[in-house]
């Protein structure tokens, strides 16, 4: 049966809580096997679902991306000098890196929790962040912020301790303000190291998986389905592998094209 | 002034990285009836009732083995691998060197949702699902690459010299390997150990894929299953991650530098 290959439109739930559960141990479906040629990519334009779930992990990734960018120069540029326990200031930032992408998600849905959550209750607010189609995609973005930027500092700390210091006081010397040191000197001399943190960022944001899909599950309304989470239910939860692995492979595909545009805009001659 | 604005700023960011981390543990030490009533922030008497619940009622002594166990597995295999590997990369004539070497990168850039569904087929028909050497040799598939590409830049730094002056002095390449380079390479080992540590402690897709009982969870999925009734339990969900995250938070306070080194060697020395 080729219909047999498609997602079931019963599939999109419309609950909040993420529906978590193992793999079902029954695989008959596993071995209903039979050519079908190109008709699951072709299903592909057909499937909205597929389409607001590519939607989803494009604004995910852009808009998460930029953010680490911009809050992780700004902090490796904040902690760049000399002060007291700098050692100590390092070891906090990290931690939110360290910590299990699935324990901070469990952190961040008890902060954004509606009535007893420490977010609203700060803000004064009563917004139900994870409910609302809206809040829900900006909040995960926020949370992958909170949860990435420190790798994004460490790199960049390692570029900025690269630039001599003389540069800086040869500026200084000739009259360049702080503004201008940064931007003629700092950005230009780190273009290498943004990028590569750039093409870190932009794969772990594009496949991103298990951060949404226990803060939220993707939900509400899909609103925060990105194409790894899709990929997986159709994969494991309604055990059609044949469509399944079709969405696996344009992740795959849509990473292998990012890295190629990144890579070859490491070797056009932007090395120092 | 200035300096004020400075430490101000320095204590914002502290609050706004370990902020979240500090609510979960002031959550683990509320009682069930203080987790819905806020103000107050902190709770009038600090219980360990929720710590005491998640060892009684859940297998979660069972599921921090395992992780302990698949972690300790992954990162041995993959320094024993990797090191040799990336010695011989470093340091031997071989030719290919960078195609070999881009090749085995190339495998971290696969991402894990387009190997899932084929390894599981390959899993389950190995037998091995729901073991915890299913997740071992997947894990370990994934952080050789990791491995080898910063082991492979820190023996890099070991002058030829030395590894030269040992051959002439009669020591087979394997001698060289474990009597001069490994003790010369060790922050680096050390660093590569860490990263691969944390990797498998906390990956989350495959384990929840490849397992399905308790006898072979590891700590994420435990933690995204944690098992409620009626309403999900907060209080004993936060006391677990502060379990399962003060391991992590001892390694980053006490080996911040080999952490960093680790990272940066990982993706910029090259």
């Amino acid at each position: 049966m080729v219909r047999n290959a498609f997602p079931d439109p019963a599939l999109h739930c419309h609950d909040i809580s993420p529906d978590i559960r193992p793999v079902p141990e029954s695989s008959e479906i596993f071995d209903v096997s039979r050519f079908i040629g190109i008709d699951n990519y072709l299903f592909l334009f057909r499937d909205d679902r597929f389409l607001n779930a590519f939607k989803n992990t494009l604004y995910f990734t852009v808009l998460s991306v930029t953010l680490e960018l911009l809050l992780g120069l700004s902090i490796a540029i904040l902690l760049n000098r000399s002060f007291r326990m700098k050692g100590l200031m390092r070891a906090i930032v990290l931690i939110p890196w360290a910590i299990p992408t699935v324990v901070s998600a469990k952190m961040w849905e008890w902060i954004y929790n509606t009535d007893f959550g420490i977010l609203n209750y700060l803000l004064g607010v009563k917004i139900n962040w994870l409910g609302s189609p809206f809040w829900a995609i900006n909040a995960a973005v926020f949370m992958d912020v909170w949860k990435t930027t420190p790798f994004v500092v460490i790199l960049l700390t390692a570029g900025l301790q690269v630039i001599p210091k003389d540069l800086y006081q040869a500026a200084r010397v000739d009259g360049a303000g702080r503004w201008d040191i940064f931007t003629r000197i700092v950005l230009p001399l780190l273009k290498p190291v943004i990028l590569v943190v750039l093409i870190f960022r932009t794969l772990d944001a594009f496949r991103v998986f298990d951060a949404i899909y226990v803060l939220t599950g993707g939900g509400p309304a899909n609103t925060t389905e990105t194409l790894s989470i899709y990929a997986y239910k159709v994969l494991f939860q309604t055990l059609q592998f044949g469509y399944g692995s079709t969405l696996a492979v344009v992740v795959f595909l849509c990473t292998g094209g990012i890295s190629i545009f990144y890579i070859r805009l490491l070797s056009k001659g932007v090395r120092l | 002034m200035r300096r004020t604005i400075f430490y101000l700023l320095i204590i914002l960011l502290a609050l706004y990285c370990a902020g979240p981390l500090l609510w979960q543990f002031i959550t683990s030490l509320k009682l069930d009836t203080e987790l819905t009533k806020l103000p107050p922030i902190l709770p009038k008497a600090p219980t360990m009732d929720n710590y005491i619940a998640i060892f009684k009622e859940n297998p979660f002594l069972r599921i921090i083995l395992n992780s302990a166990i698949v972690a300790a597995s992954t990162t041995t295999l993959s320094l024993i691998l990797g090191s040799l590997c990336a010695f011989g990369l470093a340091k031997l004539r071989i030719g290919y060197k960078g195609l070999i070497l881009g090749f085995i990168l190339s495998v971290s850039m696969f991402p894990p949702i387009a190997t899932v569904s084929p390894l599981y087929l390959i899993i389950r028909a190995l037998g091995l699902r729901d073991t915890l050497f299913a997740l071992i040799i997947t894990y370990t598939t994934f952080s050789l690459p990791l491995a080898i590409w910063v082991l492979t830049n820190f023996f890099r730094e070991i002058p030829d010299e030395i590894y030269l002056a040992a051959r002439v002095d009669g020591c087979t390449p394997l001698q060289v390997f474990y009597k001069i380079m490994l003790p010369l390479a060790a922050p680096g080992i050390f660093a590569t150990a860490i990263l691969v540590f944390i990797f498998s402690w906390n990956e989350f897709l495959f384990a929840l894929t490849f397992t399905s009982t308790v006898a072979s969870r590891t700590i994420p999925v435990g933690i995204a299953l944690f098992p409620g009734l009626h309403e999900v339990p907060w209080g004993d969900i936060a006391a677990a991650s502060v379990v399962v995250t003060i391991p992590l938070i001892i390694l980053i306070f006490v080996f911040q530098k080999r952490i960093i080194e680790g990272l940066t060697a990982g993706s910029i020395r090259g």
